[in-house]
């Protein structure tokens, strides 16, 4: 199991590598320049400021500068949006703050989709099921511009101490988090559901009824781990996609999470930013597979042959 | 089956909390800030550095002016009017060419260290240094030799027009008469910068040191740097050093960067900003008749215009230009698609003050079709397609124009629509027939606007030029009598405008909320509120 782990940190090193070195060349092929502004700025300001941020060589020196920043001095490079602010300061200022919101939004998400996803399978073609699949559909077509500004008009301002908008006390994290959690509740739910579905058709399944166990005992302990599968091989990319935050959610919600960089940065053109990203959300994104891929060893002892 | 009841116990207990918190709750975030004097202010975007000579847009001018101070300061009420700011007084010689500011010796940055002439030599000299990149050095040209110094073709930084007569003494030496020169100072580009900081964390000219990150900071402003969380909000206090605290009202100011100009109308409405950065267009009727009290709209030094490519073979006809023109009905436009109050723009330059410009613009589509004919265009079969550039922001108005053009001309024009970056880079290579575009200006004097047709001028974007206009400019220029003055640049105005490579569409103006607690914030056609003056009632 180990030689398996160790060759999908590889596996994952290597992507990670591969990923950033291509976007590297994607983000020099987009058209604008990042230091053109509103008001004019002369050529003789672009060439200082190229200059400045090592863009006047050549982009194989560029690229093997900044790998060889990296993993000389873990220098990540300076933004070029927020000029002079380097980029780990960027991300450790608002991973942090994504990170807090997407673990609430995953148990929002989880707290939610999964008993609806149990419930829907257990009374499979009658009311509650059409009610929880209702719910889960609607959590994959609303998107999160529709319910943000709902949660803010119907939940946040009839209840005083929760804020329209903000990252001030502690409360303002749960309309975001609901928001956020919604989406994959919804998902979760009809995994569950299907998972649940699956199992519970199981000859196994039959004969722990004949027998007698109760129902309780038949979902969480002889269904709920088979039947979770599925759930949880969404659940690692999801889970890396909203730890690193949101645009809409974040901006919705005036949060000062790291979703907003992904849309602003490519807007600017802020290079080194942009590369900074990716290269953190694919080691995220490798690491949280991994996990699941290991979860999935626990929870399924065939896989493990 | 498993019960839910836990749930709903779970359910009233949140309820039951939420009421029990507003009852002894009854105050809301902007209410409870009031008293503590700390105004809270939706900025609408990040800042992109707090550097004075860095930056160029209005979200960083918003906190560097809390947090610096020139050489003179903004009035509360009136644009044209400059008070002491660093310098306690100033005076010219006779043709407005030689300036000295008298520095006030009780000024101090935030660290207690004195601000002394030094700092501003030393701020202008970075500022314009060929070495340094700041994007905005040209609104210091007009100190003698300050340009060529900038463009490196005057190595000696002694040669340009600025000098420490004293500790406290700085003299200014212009190109040519500028009355208003106290009016200019007080833009941001005018700041002094902290040398010894500055140096501390680097050279001169090396851009982007530490030097303004939160906690090295020091200003010589009203307020000082406390907190700058990135996206999330700055936070300023009183400066216990400055000159003036005394006379301070406001404990600090919270400036929020409000993105979404939704979240930021709903956030105000639910007591959590005192003031927002601006209005969602789609909320101002609304606003103005359900928020009467806290809806401001106010004019501002700024104009909406299309910028025509003259180098194209269509648009470069100038009949072409004035037919379109003619075609547009601005007041319709602004009553029905913008709905914030703009006035139709008959120039440029919008009328301020004592400068009323001489040329308007009108909406005359039959004296369009015949302008067409005698560019050679009989029908509107012989009329090519043409493009107009515009970003996300502007195609509510270029789908209008769009419109008006198809309907009054059969011109069929194609809406190029960009993101920012793509958008500059096609304004800065003439890459268009039209594009919709603005001005807003820095100062109060019509040469924000008029310098803008000068051929060599980065923000041209239209490829017209024409040595007679630059002569009237240049004519403007030496001209002490401020009648005469603006005399001429009328007369240069109506000039670029029978030219017309832009074609001026409406002047802007300001729409925001603002919180009735929040007193001495008047309207200023340059909107920049000197935090100084603002006063919170605490009722």
């Amino acid at each position: 199991m180990i030689k398996a782990i160790l060759s999908r940190i590889a596996q994952t090193a290597l992507v990670v590598f591969l990923l950033v070195t291509i976007c590297f060349f994607i983000v020099h092929a987009l058209p604008g320049n990042p230091f053109e502004g509103e008001k004019a700025v002369s050529d003789v300001v672009i060439q200082k400021m190229e200059e400045s941020f090592g863009l006047d060589k050549s982009k194989p020196v560029q690229l093997l500068n900044y790998w060889s920043n990296l993993f000389l001095t873990g220098d990540m490079g300076m933004s070029m949006n927020f000029k002079g602010t380097p980029v780990s300061t960027i991300l450790g200022q608002s991973f942090p703050i994504s990170f807090q919101l997407g673990l609430v939004a995953m148990i929002f998400g989880c707290g939610i989709g999964m008993p609806l996803g149990i419930i829907a399978a257990l009374y499979k073609n009658k009311f509650p099921d059409y009610l929880a699949m209702i719910v889960a559909m609607a959590g994959i077509c609303l998107p999160a511009f529709v319910i943000g500004p709902l949660l803010q008009l119907f939940v946040a301002k009839p209840i005083p101490f929760l804020n329209i908008a903000g990252w001030m006390q502690p409360q303002d994290i749960l309309l975001p988090a609901l928001t956020l959690g919604f989406g994959v509740a919804a998902y979760i739910a009809r995994l569950m559901r299907g998972g649940m579905l699956e199992v519970l058709g199981q000859d196994y399944i039959r004969t722990a009824r004949a027998k007698g166990v109760t129902t309780s005992d038949i979902i969480f302990k002889h269904a709920l781990r088979p039947a979770i599968s599925p759930a949880i091989t969404y659940l690692g990319p999801a889970f890396a996609a909203v730890m690193t935050g949101s645009f809409i959610v974040e901006t919705i919600f005036q949060i000062p999470g790291m979703g907003q960089h992904f849309i602003d940065a490519v807007i600017a053109k802020d290079i080194f930013l942009i590369l900074g990203l990716v290269l953190f959300y694919g080691i995220l994104m490798g690491l949280a597979n991994l996990a699941v891929d290991i979860l999935l060893l626990f929870l399924n002892p065939r896989l493990r042959a | 089956m498993t019960k839910i009841r836990p749930f709903s116990h779970l359910l009233i207990l949140f309820c039951l909390s939420a009421l029990l918190t507003g009852c002894f709750n009854q105050k809301n975030s902007a209410e409870k800030a009031a008293e503590e004097g700390m105004l809270i202010v939706g900025n609408g975007n990040e800042p992109k550095a707090l550097d004075p000579h860095l930056v160029s847009g209005v979200v960083e001018s918003n906190v560097l002016r809390a947090l610096f101070e020139g050489l003179c300061i903004e009035h509360p009420s009136d644009d044209s009017i400059a008070l002491p700011g660093a310098a306690e007084s100033w005076e010219a010689n006779d043709n407005f060419t030689i300036w000295t500011f008298h520095l006030n010796p009780m000024g101090t940055w935030s660290d207690g260290v004195p601000v002394t002439a030094q700092d501003f030599v030393f701020a202008y000299e970075r500022i314009l240094h060929p070495d340094f990149p700041s994007e905005y050095a040209s609104m210091l040209y007009f100190i003698k030799n300050a340009e060529s110094f900038n463009k490196g073709e005057v190595k000696d930084f002694s040669e340009v027009g600025v000098k420490a007569l004293a500790e406290f003494k700085v003299e200014i030496t212009l190109k040519s008469p500028t009355p208003f020169l106290p009016e200019i100072t007080k833009h941001f580009t005018w700041l002094p910068v902290p040398k010894h900081k500055i140096l501390e964390f680097g050279e001169q000219t090396e851009p982007h040191t530490a030097w303004t990150y939160a906690e090295n900071l020091v200003s010589n402003g009203a307020f000082r740097l406390k907190k700058w969380r990135k996206n999330h909000y700055i936070e300023v206090e009183k400066n216990p050093h400055y000159w003036d605290e005394t006379k301070l009202k406001l404990n600090g100011i919270r400036f929020i960067p409000t993105k979404n100009i939704n979240t930021e109308a709903r956030m105000f409405l639910n007591g959590q900003l005192h003031v927002t950065y601006q209005m969602p267009p789609d909320l101002i009727p609304t606003a103005n008749e359900d928020y009467s009290g806290e809806t401001r709209q106010e004019l501002y030094i700024g104009t909406r215009f299309v910028r025509a490519n003259v180098k194209r073979e269509f648009t470069g006809k100038r009949e072409v230009r004035q037919a379109l023109s003619l075609c547009l009905d601005r007041q319709s436009l602004i009553d029905n698609v913008l709905q914030g109050g703009q006035k139709v723009a008959g120039s440029v330059t919008p009328p301020f003050g004592s400068y009323k410009p001489k040329f308007k613009t009108e909406f005359n589509p039959k004296k369009a079709k015949e302008l067409l004919k005698l560019a050679g265009y009989d029908d509107a079969t012989s009329l090519p397609e043409i493009s107009l550039l515009t970003t996300d922001s502007g195609m509510r108005t270029a789908e209008a124009m769009q419109a008006l053009w198809r309907e009054h001309l059969g011109l069929r024009v194609r809406i190029i629509q960009r993101e920012w970056k793509s958008y500059l880079e096609m304004r800065k290579n003439l890459e268009f027939d039209l594009m919709e575009g603005g001005w807003v200006g820095d100062y109060l004097d019509p040469t924000t606007f008029l310098d803008l047709w000068i051929e060599s001028n980065g923000n041209n974007n239209t490829g017209w030029g024409d040595p007679a206009y630059e002569a009237l400019l240049n004519e403007a220029e030496l001209i002490q009598d401020q009648t005469a003055r603006y005399e001429k640049l009328i007369q240069a105005e109506s000039y670029v405008m029978g030219a017309l490579p832009a074609i001026p569409v409406y002047h802007y103006t300001t729409n925001y909320f603002i919180s009735p607690l929040v007193k001495n914030w008047h309207p200023l056609l340059l909107n920049n509120h000197p935090y100084k003056f603002i006063e919170l009632a605490t009722e």
